[in-house]
């Protein structure tokens, strides 16, 4: 189908384009930018007027709990809600149920990811058996059936060992490893950030070193076996100190940050408000305040939604109860916005860390607009605020600490391969 | 306009009236607050035998579901044995005989007394349940919307009336 | 998220639930403890009995086990003259699927007019009381590490019983204050009741890390921290904490933390003792102290059931 997106303002934070430009579609790419190639006639004219043209987003982290949780939500909901959210290319983690440590499993999901027509799925292989910590997963058949990389999600790592060699094992094929620092054994029991709020409500604390001595462990491994390690959801200041001094000194290595990490803290616990129950822990206002001076500086190369739907029964539990997670992937764009916005950065700067950075670090050719990409775009309406809540939200998971918030940022029109997989009402 | 008598008078002619049909053993029970300060001058013109016992109905009250524990509750202190004694109720305003009936409720939680009489400095009307001042200083009539309340200032007892919100 | 509006008092600033001392204003503490002196009086007497909560039910819902305090409960309910029902939920049956929240709406519909609720993990009470209908009483009998607002109050009626004026007291508080729902309790209610110096003593792993912030002075040393003290409060130590690497052993924790006579002598001369219960004899106290003329232990418990029956009268009548 041919498309004509005009009267956008066109971004593209790769290039650092930000203007009113017309796009030109056609055979699932971009084909033009600005004047119209000759003899195009345009099937669908789309009057982007009022709204931005960016790449569709790219996120690190969205679970589709699939397979094996499909009672918390399943394939179709969360990537709808994905496409809704104007995500195109997502990665999940191997936290399903089998983990996704074997060839046919990871197979089998991205069967039925690309049946369904909508993002384009990058799985992420488990790094052990089970997630188990015990044995190296075939990281080879894995990535031929589609793992872009190999992680260990939330599971415990404790064996220092078999983590040193899981690192060179990989760095021996340039698989890329992601890993979440966290030290097992001082996070043991804990599930609030050890501040104020955990000493006042009583509730077990996971201290900032869990995150610092886990980190302390990787970058040594990484600077003696040189893979190549990207760190998921970091939490803390100290925490991005010791990334941005590593990368300083040269070491190959990224990281992530989460949209309610960027925003949120251990106040918003307030009266143990479950929807809070996160992993990592929401830390002190002063660790926020680092991570989204990681974002802005890119020591944080990307702000993933860290998507996790709950059902109900697992999060209306006390605190320490509850299901950790929050869902996430509608809500990338309006937070990314609101961060932007919040510390004054160019819009091209700031949706870079949604599109071309998690690109990168995906290693996958997306979240650019030029001509001949693919027509991977999210149209959205950057004025119009809209209310967080069970009736707004696709995800089968509504639990989320945003709940009875306006935020700005809608997504009009959601477009994968020149298709256009969503639009809204 | 409601003229509202002398208490000061009141409680001489409460005095008067209980003197020959009262004994020195008699137990005076005030109720909170305006008919403890009643019970005490009654106690000291007519010779008590024994102090005058102070009585907070709070807990006995009817009407805690749809007021609750409305006023600051004070202790209720007996210091006589009401099991076999005569007692006399001591109460300001007598009006729809509820406060009464949850002081007898309360009594009869610390004993079986032989007897027991009411003394009221005023009878406003508007009883709801059947219960009647044995010694009463005097009647007035007043209407629904206002309150009827018993004073002390400095020494001297006055009543006022208010409307009622 | 949001900071949600104190979901213990009603839109009248009322008290509606008693989930914890943190977030009531000294006037309802005072309130209270008011109500709590003639409760006394009602214990005192022959028949300990008044009519006030007649025709209410209330279900003690324990999800952690507790003879003692759910005993109290029971006895001042009974006081009121209310109906009461215990329910000892089995935490295997527990497992077994039926939710808190699933438990609670059965007896909701059962026509509870009051829960009071003891569990193991901090917050229980406040999600149990976001999910119950508007005429129904919550009072939280513990929760976790997080509060227990009943003991705290007979504490406070206790050191005011004794002491009179709060606003001219040294207290210290000696024990497991990171496990402990009772100290996080008393620590606010002795600060909104004006006390100007509370202290906490303990070793380094029994302290949450940022006790200071609760508005307390620490001390590592007992003799120290008991100096010229008026009120001693003493908590429990539980044998977990010989697990996970907390203590070494009870003897060396009685050796540094115990109160013996000559640690107490540090005190003020006319020092008052205060236990939660039950005692650990030769572990956090030398039985000397606890059965010593300074040993407030024994009123704490009758003051206690007069504190629970002004607790659900107040609760009930708002």
């Amino acid at each position: 189908m041919k498309i004509h997106i005009k009267n956008g303002r066109v971004i593209d934070p790769a290039s650092g384009t930000d203007a009113k430009q017309d796009v030109f579609i056609g055979a699932g790419k971009i084909v033009a930018l600005g004047a119209a190639p000759a003899g195009f006639t345009a099937n669908r004219t789309l009057d982007a007027a009022g709204l931005v043209v960016c790449p569709g987003l790219v996120d690190l982290a969205v679970r589709l709990r699939e397979p094996g949780f499909e009672y918390m939500a399943t394939l179709e909901s969360e990537m709808g809600a994905a496409v809704a959210g104007g995500v195109t290319s997502l990665a999940c983690p191997p936290d399903t149920d089998p983990p996704l440590d074997e060839p046919g499993l990871v197979e089998m999901l991205k069967f039925r990811a690309k049946n369904l027509n909508q993002a384009r799925v990058y799985p992420v292989g488990a790094l052990t058996v089970g997630l188990k910590g015990e044995q190296l997963t075939e990281m080879g058949e894995l990535t031929d059936a589609g793992c872009v990389a190999f992680s260990h999600a939330d599971a415990p790592l404790t064996d220092t060992q078999l983590l040193l060699r899981a690192l060179q094992y990989a760095a021996t094929f340039d698989f890329p490893v992601w890993l979440r620092p966290q030290e097992a054994w001082l996070a043991r029991g804990g599930v609030a950030h050890d501040g104020q709020v955990a000493t006042r409500l009583g509730l077990p604390a996971i201290p900032v070193c869990a995150e610092t001595a886990a980190l302390e462990t990787i970058l040594l491994l990484v600077r003696e076996i040189g893979a190549r390690v990207h760190l998921c959801r970091l939490s803390s200041a100290q925490g991005v100190e010791m990334v941005r001094a590593a990368q300083q000194q040269g070491f190959n290595i990224s990281c992530d940050v989460a949209i309610h990490h960027a925003h949120l803290s251990e106040m918003d616990i307030g009266y143990f408000d479950p929807n809070c129950r996160l992993t990592p822990p929401l830390r002190s206002l002063r660790d926020r305040d680092a991570l989204r001076a990681a974002l802005t500086d890119g020591t944080a190369a990307a702000l993933c939604s860290d998507h996790a739907p709950v059902d109900d029964d697992a999060k209306q539990l006390p605190f320490d109860e509850a299901e950790a997670g929050a869902t996430g992937v509608e809500l990338l764009l309006p937070l990314a916005l609101k961060w932007i916005e919040e510390s004054r950065l160019p819009l091209a700067q700031g949706l870079a860390r949604v599109t071309c950075d998690p690109a990168r670090v995906l290693g996958i050719d997306a979240g650019r607009i030029k001509t001949g990409a693919a027509a991977d775009l999210c149209v959205f309406d950057p004025q119009q605020y809209w209310k967080v809540g069970p009736a707004t939200l696709r995800s089968q998971g509504k639990n989320t600490p945003f709940t009875g918030l306006e935020i700005k940022g809608k997504v009009r029109h959601t477009l994968i391969e020149g298709q256009f997989v969503y639009e809204s009402r | 306009m409601i003229q509202l008598p002398d208490a000061e008078r009141l409680v001489t002619a409460l005095i008067d009236q209980m003197r020959p049909q009262v004994s020195s053993a008699a137990g005076l029970v005030g109720i909170r607050t305006g008919g403890v300060w009643i019970a005490e001058r009654l106690h000291t013109a007519l010779r008590c035998t024994v102090p005058p016992a102070a009585l907070d109905v709070s807990f006995y009250r009817d009407d805690f579901d749809a007021e609750g524990l409305k006023h600051a509750v004070q202790s209720s202190h007996i210091p006589f044995e009401v099991e076999g004694r005569d007692l006399i109720l001591v109460d300001d305003v007598l009006y729809t005989g509820r406060t009464i009936r949850a002081a007898m409720n309360e009594l009869f939680d610390y004993g079986r007394p032989r007897s027991i009489r009411l003394a009221a400095l005023i009878d406003r009307g508007g009883r709801e349940l059947p219960i009647a001042a044995q010694f009463l200083g005097a009647t007035l009539e007043v209407p629904a919307r206002y309150s009827v309340d018993l004073e002390q200032e400095n020494g001297r007892l006055r009543f006022a009336l208010r409307e009622k919100k | 998220m949001f900071l949600d509006r104190n979901p213990q008092l009603n839109k009248n600033g009322e008290l509606h639930h008693l989930l914890s001392i943190d977030g009531l204003p000294a006037a309802i503490l005072l309130q209270i403890l008011d109500t709590a002196q003639s409760f006394v009086g009602v214990t005192g007497r022959e028949i300990k009995k008044v009519p006030l909560l007649r025709g209410k039910t209330i279900f003690n819902l324990f999800f952690e086990p507790s003879t003692r305090t759910r005993t109290t409960f029971e006895i001042a309910a009974k006081r009121l003259s209310a109906d009461v029902i215990n329910l000892a939920v089995n935490l295997s049956s527990h497992a077994k699927g039926e939710s808190i929240l699933d438990t609670v709406a059965n007896l909701a519909a059962m026509q509870a007019d009051m829960f009071v609720v003891r569990h193991g993990s901090s917050g229980a009470p406040h999600l149990i009381a976001r999910h119950v209908g508007p005429d129904i009483h919550v009072i939280n009998a513990g929760d976790g590490r997080h509060a227990h607002p009943t003991q705290a109050l007979l504490d406070m009626f206790t050191i005011r019983h004794y002491k009179q004026d709060f606003t001219n007291l040294r207290v210290a508080i000696v024990g497991d204050i990171l496990h402990s729902r009772v100290a996080r309790s008393q620590i606010h209610a002795l600060a909104t009741l004006g006390v100007p110096e509370i202290r906490v003593v303990a070793p380094r792993t029994l302290l949450p890390t940022h006790v200071e912030t609760l508005g307390v002075h620490v001390h590592h040393d007992m003799a120290k921290g008991l100096k010229d003290v008026d009120v001693v409060m003493m908590l429990r130590l539980q044998n977990e904490r010989m697990q996970g690497a907390f203590l070494p052993s009870p003897q060396e924790y009685f050796k540094f933390y115990g109160l013996t006579a000559d640690k107490l002598a540090l005190a003020q001369t006319d020092a008052i003792v205060l236990h939660p219960g039950p005692m650990n004899r030769g572990v956090e106290i030398d039985s000397d102290v606890a059965d010593g003329r300074q040993s407030v232990i024994l009123p704490q418990v009758t003051f206690g059931i007069a504190i629970r029956m002004a607790v659900m009268s107040i609760l009930m009548g708002n």
